[in-house]
């Protein structure tokens, strides 16, 4: 029982590649690019999977999850690189041992899920290398099924046609990128940042402040705040100024919110401490409690990283220059230029990640001493 | 109610809100005054300093409506018009509240699906984990209107494709939360479990599942505002048909900026109402697990 547990993925792998090999050949009969070669792709994934499942059974994680890694990707590639000409007419067959190559993928990911290494730059290697995995495999399903099953490209089109895409038009990405990212965001996002955390300390220092404002400001964080964008548009114009302005908006609440709640954190125990040392309003707030408090500021930096890219991309739709990632997703979509569109949502994507990573290094160089990131 | 809840609380709140009104109304008066001057001034009238500033504040479109012009305006399309007429806020309320609620209840299943996932399978705690945060990276409400033009390109139109926007930003509060919370039970609660020889479903049912409760409606309240976001950015690109965000769409497009104010606010309240509603259940399901007041 404990043996069927550990190596069901090979083992259902191992019988869908049957069932594969037994409807073969890889295309419909009418197929423009009939292809051959599909025997020789089952035979390597049966082979991975009986080795795994019959010869390494009871070895280590490493071992097998280096088996089931190649018996899963190599056939995978020979599949897509097979799909060329022949987009829609692919039998069951084909998809079947993509399943099974998935299965071993899986097989894979959960070996190595297994495996507790001892070295720290290993350990960091395995928590980089497993999600990895698991998001080549989504674009290797997403390309097969898109490619295989003829799905419309205005549906869905193929990770490789995005890329392409990508290739093609780094130039006009490039000033989109700049119009919305480097003059709205980053504007918006420091504006909106300093104004809340300047906000939040008048709220600290008079109490009165602090009771009326912090109600609304939690109030408002569960608004619909995105609405203001068209009223933005009609004060400050088309250009930049007028996404920074909700993008301001947008991030002010958050860090007010966040801040006010981390000036809190600081124990009685230290402040009595700092009251002993006969430090005043400013000291105690410089020394301590801002300190205390940044793992709550770092959260609203995260939180808006994410909110600031939002606010610039809709308050494009409300109207813009003609340039401007929201500018582009919603005229390409008119044009059913949707592997445009797929190009700019990865740059966003890719830019909204790069921007919380940003986020997150700095809170861990400014924050090490912090429970949270001391590990263990 | 405490006692100095008056003085604590409710005092320094109506403060502000009354700050707010006043700004408001100064910054409509400065905002609509160069307009105003301009169109007196070809108009050739002359009015004293108070009948401008009452001008300022009557505007049929104005660049800032005052707090009453909205209120009016609120009033009109809340309490007098008939619910059916596409004039009505409540007509527009009622489409998007039901693409909210159905999002945010697809979301709320998939998300504890994902955690329950997450909890008891290795494989997907490693894997999917970090996706699952870089999912929310990605500006998803700027892709909004091409999920829902492009769904409305094979003939999938009306509630699922808003409601699907909504389901994608709600499941991710919902999931992490409760992945927090199906490994909130401590260590040495899970071992008496075992004690009591207790199979993996009867643990999960008996122990992770109540101990995830409050974790459970923190997170909704979070996911039900954010449903409602998507749900009025989902509007936007359907032709101004129906809905809070089609009618913030058409204010900006006829520059109806009374229209738009009132379905902001409209919108505030609907959602001031879901987290409300949300945390109305959280404290009746509370009590009746037998949770104490604190």
């Amino acid at each position: 029982m404990r043996r069927l547990k550990r190596n069901w993925q090979p083992l259902l792998a191992g019988l869908l590649t049957a069932l594969a090999a037994a409807r073969l050949p890889l295309t419909l009969p009418d197929a423009p690019a009939p292809i051959e070669g599909g025997m020789t792709i089952a035979l390597i994934i049966l082979a991975a999977a009986l080795n795994v499942v019959l010869t390494l059974g009871d070895r280590g994680h490493a071992m097998r999850a280096g088996v089931l890694f190649v018996g899963a990707h190599i056939p995978a590639a020979m599949l897509l690189s097979r799909l060329d000409g022949n987009e829609g007419q692919m039998s069951a067959s084909f998809f079947l041992m993509i399943a099974a190559s998935w299965l071993l993928a899986w097989g894979t990911v959960s070996e190595l899920a297994q495996i507790e290494p001892r070295s720290s730059t290993a350990r960091s290697f395995l928590r980089l290398l497993i999600p990895a995995i698991f998001g080549i495999w989504i674009l290797i399903l997403w390309e097969a099924v898109t490619r295989g099953a003829g799905i419309p490209f205005i549906l869905l089109p193929p990770p490789s046609a995005i890329g392409a895409r990508i290739a093609g038009s780094v130039s006009v990405l490039w000033a989109d990128v700049q119009q919305t990212i480097f003059k709205a965001v980053l504007f918006g996002y420091v504006v909106g940042c300093a104004s809340g955390f300047a906000v939040a300390i008048l709220a600290d220092r008079f109490a009165f402040l602090r009771r009326g404002l912090i109600p609304i400001g939690n109030m408002v964080s569960a608004l619909p705040i995105i609405g203001v964008a068209p009223i933005m548009v009609m004060w400050f114009g088309f250009d930049w100024q007028s996404k920074a302005a909700v993008v301001i908006i947008m991030t002010f609440f958050p860090m007010l919110v966040n801040t006010v709640a981390g000036l809190g954190v600081a124990g009685a125990m230290e402040r009595d401490l700092m009251r002993s040392y006969a430090s005043d309003y400013w000291q105690t707030l410089i020394k301590l409690r801002l300190p205390a408090a940044m793992p709550f500021i770092f959260n609203a930096l995260k939180i808006n990283s994410t909110l600031a890219l939002i606010g610039a991309i809709v308050a494009e739709f409300f109207g813009t220059p003609i340039v401007g990632m929201g500018f582009r997703i919603s005229t390409e979509i008119g044009r059913m230029n949707v592997d445009m569109v797929w190009a700019e949502i990865a740059v966003a994507a890719l830019i909204g990640s790069v921007f919380y990573g940003v986020v997150a290094l700095v809170e861990r160089a400014t924050t090490f001493w912090h429970p949270s990131n001391r590990g263990g | 109610m405490k006692p100095d809840s008056l003085k604590n609380r409710t005092l320094p709140v109506l403060t502000i809100l009354v700050v707010i009104v006043a700004v408001w109304y100064v910054g409509a008066y400065f905002m609509n005054a160069p307009f105003q001057r301009d169109l007196d001034r070809r108009g050739n009238v002359t009015s004293t300093a108070m009948e401008f500033v009452g001008k300022t504040m009557a505007q049929p479109k104005p660049v800032l409506p005052a707090p009453h012009q909205v209120a009016q305006n609120l009033f009109e399309n809340t309490f007098l018009r008939r619910v059916t007429s596409n004039r009505s806020l409540v007509y527009h309320a009622w489409v998007t509240l039901s693409s909210t609620v159905a999002g945010f209840t697809m979301g709320t299943l998939l998300g504890i699906l994902i955690a329950v996932g997450i909890v008891h399978v290795k494989a997907l705690d490693r894997s999917l984990m970090p996706w699952i945060i870089a999912s929310q990276t990605i500006p998803i409400l700027a892709i909004a209107p091409m999920v829902i033009v492009v769904l409305a390109a094979v003939n999938i139109t009306g509630l699922l494709p808003k409601a699907l926007i909504s389901t994608y930003l709600s499941f991710f509060p919902v999931a992490v939360g409760m992945v927090k919370g199906l490994r909130s039970p401590e260590l040495i609660q899970l071992d008496l479990m075992r004690t009591y020889n207790a199979s993996a479903a009867q643990t999960f049912w008996k122990l992770r599942v109540p101990a995830s409760i409050p974790f459970l409606f923190t997170s909704m309240k979070v996911a039900i505002a954010a449903s409602l976001v998507g749900a009025i950015v989902g509007e936007l690109p359907t032709g101004a048909v129906a809905g809070i965000g089609s009618k913030l769409l058409a204010g900006a497009y006829y520059s109806q900026t009374i229209d738009i104010w009132a379905a902001l606010i409209a919108g505030s309240v609907l959602a001031a109402l879901l987290v409300t509603i949300v945390g109305i259940v959280a404290r009746i399901v509370d009590r009746s697990m037998g949770g104490r007041p604190a």
